[in-house]
């Protein structure tokens, strides 16, 4: 599973990044985590506001940091 | 962007039907009009309406999203709908006392424009400031 984690770089973005990755540890999961900072890709993939959160290509949330439930939920399907 | 946050806190998401016609033509202006204003940030209409996943959840997770339609037709409406994305703030051009014209000219009046982006501002409760 790939997980893109979408924005340019600011203390939001880092903190999304922070959640997915420790959520994936704690369960065990086998993604890999992409951070996503150019701006051409973020706006093809229909991004309208960062950070944004995108698994497998597919976006999942838009503009806000996601719960440590929602990123367990996407990982697991 | 700046620094401290990737996008500007509740951003207003403006959507326009621009239609090929003086009032669509007049939803498209306004949009870009608000948007260089810092009022909201068009975004793409057509990315809805043609399905990508992306343009539909950015509309599904922004809270004030703001559609401007230029006729009773309801183009922008009708994507909302099929898309099943919450209608909160729609303009319809024509209820403003704007006449549909479909002729070459896309002729669009200064003074309509302005109308038409203080409705978009009144709709989401701002005062017009125009």
């Amino acid at each position: 599973m790939d997980i893109q984690v979408l924005g340019p770089g600011c203390p939001k973005c880092r903190e999304v990044e922070k959640l997915v990755r420790t959520v994936a540890a704690e369960l065990g999961a086998d993604v890999t985590v992409v951070k996503v900072e150019d701006f051409q890709e973020i706006a093809r993939m229909g991004v309208f506001a960062t950070p944004a959160v995108a698994v497998d290509g597919e976006v999942k949330c838009v503009g806000k940091v996601p719960s440590k439930a929602e990123i367990a939920g996407w990982i697991n399907g | 962007m700046n620094a401290t946050c990737c996008s500007k806190e509740r951003e207003i998401m403006i959507l326009a039907c621009s239609g090929g016609s003086n009032v669509g033509q007049l939803t498209n202006q306004a949009a870009v009009e608000l948007t260089r204003e810092g009022f909201g940030k068009m975004f793409c209409l057509a990315g809805i309406g043609g399905g990508l996943g992306g343009f539909i959840k950015s509309a599904k997770d922004t809270p004030q999203v703001m559609v401007l339609d230029g006729c009773q037709v309801g183009c922008a409406k009708a994507i909302m709908e099929r898309e099943g994305i919450p209608l909160n703030h729609h303009v319809i051009v024509t209820d403003l006392g704007i006449e549909k014209v479909k002729d070459r000219q896309l002729a669009l009046e200064r003074e309509d424009v302005l109308t038409v982006m203080r409705a978009g501002k009144a709709s989401v409760g701002e005062r017009a400031g125009l």
